[in-house]
C-alpha cells in the first residue's frame, strides 16, 4: 500500500468542483422541456438560456444555487420548531433513528454475546439472521408500520422498529467477529488465571471487540436513518424527512425534495462523524490503535 | 443433552400455558399483547432447544443443514400455533397456511410482479451499476488523482440515505421500470466502487514485485494477479449489491409505478387489508433474494476456492 504522503484536499476539491460544473451544465438540457418556450418568447440567446435553465420554479433538475437558497429558506430563515422548518422535520426523523439505533445496537450486542457463548445458538440462528437480511425489509416497511400502529404503541416506536431491524444485523456480525478476535494466546492466558466466562468477556473480549463494534455502528447509524425515512412513507405522515420527500414528490415541488435530501445527507454525515470521534476517544482509553 | 431436553420440555410447557391464556377477543387487549410477547420468547426457546437436541443427536455432516432447518420449521409451527391460539385478526397477522394458500392461488399475479420488478429492474440495474462501479474503480486505479478525489466522496455517498433519490429518478425516467433500474444503478454503484478499489490493493507486495520483475504491463498485472486477488472483495460487493438492488427496486415502486410490480402490490394490498397477499409477495421477495444470493455464493466458491475462509 502506498503511504499517503500527499493530502486528499486537492483531489477532493477538484472532483467536487468538477461535479458542480457538470451539474450546472446538466441543468440546461434537463430543464429544456420547461424552458424552451420561455427562452423562445424572450428572444433566444445564450444569456437567456442560462438564466431560465438555472432559475426555473419547478425544475426537473434544480441548479446548485437554487438548492442552497431553498435550504437557507427552510433551515435558517424560519424558526426551528415550526412545521415549515426542515430542522423540525429532521428532528422527528432523527429521534426515531436514534431510538431504533440504540435498540438495534443493544440487541445486536446481546445476540453476539449469546452466539459466542452458546454453540448451538450459532448453528440454528445465524443462517436465519443472514437469510432475514435477504428479505427487503424496507419493502415490507409499509405493512409493518400499519400493523404496529394498530397495537397502540407511540409512533416513534413503530418507526424505530424498522431502524432496529436494519441495525441489528451489522452490529451482530461485527461483534461476533470482534468477540472472537482475541489471540489464542490471550484466551489461554485468561484460562491460566482461572477466569470465568463472564470475566473473560468483560476483561478480554469486549475491549478487543471495540474497533469492530464502532465499524458496525457507523454502518448501522446510516442504515437506521434510511430506515426511519422509509418508515415515514407509508402512513402519509405529515412530519419528518420522508414525509417531506413524499410531499414534494406528490406536489411536484422539486426544490423541497432536493433540500430535504441534502439535509438528510448532512445528518447522516454528522452521525457517522460523531461515531468516529467516539471511537477515537474509546480506543485511546482502552489502549487500542487510534 | 440433559440440559437441552429439560429446556425443550420446560419451554414447550410454558408455550402451551401461554397459548391457552389468550382472551381471543377482537381487538386484542393489552393483556393479549403481553402474552404474545411471552409466547414469542417461549416458542423461540422451544424451537432453539429442539434444534439443540438435534445438534446433539445427529452426526456432524447432517447437522450443518438440519439444525437451522429444524429451527426454521419450529418458528413457522410456532407462528401457526400463535395465530390459532390467540385468534389474532387476519388483518394484523395471517397464519402460514393462509399465506401458502394465497400464494398458490395467485401465481399469475405474483409471476407478473416478479417479471416487472426482478427481471426488468433488479437484474439489469444490478449488472449496469456493478459494471459501472467496476470500470470506474479500474479508472481510479489507473489515475491516482482521481482515486484520491473520488474515494472519500464514494464513502460519503455510500453512507447517505440513497432511497431519497427515488422520487427524483421517477420524475426523470418516468413511472415504468427504467426509473426502478436507475434506482438500482445508483444504489449498487458505490459499494462496488469502494470494494473493488480495496480489492485491487489486496495483492501482496512480493507478488506485485514479481510481476514487475517479469516486465509485465499494467494490463497483464491486472489480469493475472490483481483481479484474481480482488475477487473476494468483488464478490462481497456483488452480494451486498444483490440485497441493495432488491430494496432499491421495491422502494422505488412506492413513488410511482404502473399497476404491476412487487412494491406496488405490497403497498396497495396493505391499503386493501389483504395481508396474506402482502406476505405472499414477501415470500416471493425472500425466495428470489435468497436464490440470487445463493447463486452468487456458488459462483464465489468456484472462483475464489483458494481463499482461507473455505478451509474446513
Amino acid at each position: 500500500m502506498k503511504t499517503e504522503a500527499k493530502g486528499n484536499f486537492l483531489p477532493l476539491a477538484t472532483v467536487t468542483l468538477a461535479i458542480i460544473v457538470l451539474w450546472y451544465l446538466a441543468c440546461i438540457p434537463m430543464n429544456a422541456v420547461l424552458t424552451t418556450p420561455k427562452i423562445a418568447s424572450a428572444g433566444g440567446g445564450f444569456a437567456n438560456t442560462l438564466a431560465f435553465s438555472w432559475n426555473e420554479v419547478r425544475p426537473v433538475l434544480p441548479s446548485p444555487h437554487q438548492v442552497a437558497r431553498e435550504i437557507w429558506n427552510t433551515v435558517f430563515a424560519v424558526e426551528p420548531w415550526t412545521i415549515k422548518s426542515l430542522v423540525y422535520h429532521l428532528w422527528i426523523t432523527l429521534s426515531s433513528t436514534l431510538v431504533g439505533f440504540i435498540m438495534g445496537g443493544l440487541l445486536g450486542i446481546l445476540l453476539a454475546i449469546s452466539i459466542v457463548h452458546v454453540a448451538s445458538l450459532e448453528k440454528s440462528l445465524m443462517p436465519w439472521v443472514i437469510a432475514s437480511q435477504t428479505i427487503p425489509i424496507l419493502a415490507i416497511a409499509p405493512m409493518l408500520i400499519v400493523v404496529l400502529g394498530k397495537t397502540g404503541l407511540p409512533d416513534i416506536f413503530t418507526k424505530a422498529s424498522i431502524s432496529t431491524y436494519l441495525c441489528f444485523f451489522p452490529v451482530t456480525i461485527g461483534m461476533v467477529k470482534g468477540l472472537r478476535s482475541p489471540d489464542v494466546m490471550q484466551q489461554d492466558l485468561m484460562r491460566t488465571y482461572n477466569a470465568s466466562a463472564s470475566q473473560t468477556l468483560w476483561k478480554l473480549r469486549l475491549p478487543a471487540s471495540l474497533p469492530f463494534l464502532f465499524a458496525s455502528l457507523k454502518v448501522s447509524v446510516a442504515i437506521a436513518l434510511t430506515g426511519a425515512i422509509v418508515a415515514e412513507l407509508p402512513t402519509g405522515a405529515v412530519a419528518g424527512i420522508g414525509a417531506r420527500l413524499l410531499n414534494g414528490s406528490y406536489y411536484g415541488n422539486t426544490l423541497q425534495i432536493w433540500a430535504a435530501l441534502f439535509v438528510a445527507a448532512f445528518a447522516a454525515a454528522m452521525l457517522v462523524w460523531l461515531l468516529g470521534e467516539m471511537e477515537k476517544q474509546s480506543l485511546k482509553r482502552t489502549g487500542g490503535k487510534a | 443433552m440433559m440440559r437441552a431436553a429439560v429446556t425443550l420440555l420446560v419451554s414447550l410447557a410454558l408455550s402451551i400455558l401461554v397459548a391457552i391464556s389468550f382472551s381471543r377477543t377482537n381487538p386484542p387487549t393489552a393483556h393479549d399483547w403481553a402474552l404474545s410477547f411471552a409466547f414469542v420468547i417461549c416458542s423461540w426457546v422451544c424451537a432453539w432447544s429442539l434444534s439443540w437436541v438435534a445438534d446433539l443427536t445427529f452426526p456432524k455432516a447432517q447437522t450443518r443443514w438440519l439444525v437451522p432447518a429444524i429451527f426454521g420449521i419450529g418458528i413457522i409451527a410456532a407462528w401457526e400455533a400463535y395465530v390459532h391460539a390467540s385468534a389474532i385478526p387476519v388483518v394484523l397477522l395471517p397464519s402460514p397456511s393462509e399465506i401458502a394458500s394465497k400464494f398458490a392461488g395467485s401465481l399469475p399475479t405474483l409471476a407478473a410482479d416478479f417479471v416487472q420488478t426482478i427481471l426488468r429492474a433488479v437484474i439489469p440495474g444490478w449488472l449496469i451499476g456493478s459494471g459501472a462501479g467496476f470500470l470506474t474503480a479500474l479508472l481510479c486505479d489507473r489515475n491516482d488523482f482521481l482515486r484520491r478525489g473520488l474515494l472519500p466522496l464514494g464513502n460519503l455517498v455510500a453512507a447517505l440515505p440513497i432511497v431519497g433519490v427515488a422520487p427524483i429518478l421517477v420524475m426523470w425516467f418516468g413511472f415504468d421500470w427504467p426509473s426502478k433500474a436507475a434506482m438500482v444503478v445508483v444504489m449498487t454503484f458505490f459499494p462496488m466502487l469502494i470494494n473493488t478499489l480495496a480489492g485491487l490493493n489486496a495483492s501482496g507486495h512480493m507478488e506485485r514485485d514479481l510481476m514487475r520483475g517479469y516486465g509485465a504491463s499494467w494490463a497483464a498485472t491486472l489480469l493475472k494477479l490483481r483481479l484474481p486477488a480482488a475477487m473476494p472483495f468483488i464478490f462481497n460487493a456483488l452480494k451486498i449489491n444483490s440485497t441493495l438492488a432488491m430494496i432499491g427496486a421495491i422502494v422505488a415502486e412506492f413513488f410511482g409505478t404502473p399497476i404491476v410490480g412487487m412494491g406496488f402490490r405490497m403497498s396497495t394490498e396493505v391499503g386493501r387489508q389483504n395481508l396474506d397477499m402482502v406476505w405472499a409477495e414477501i415470500a416471493v421477495a425472500a425466495i428470489s433474494g435468497s436464490f440470487f444470493y445463493g447463486c452468487l455464493s456458488l459462483a464465489e466458491r468456484r472462483v475464489t476456492f483458494w481463499h482461507p475462509s473455505y478451509r474446513r
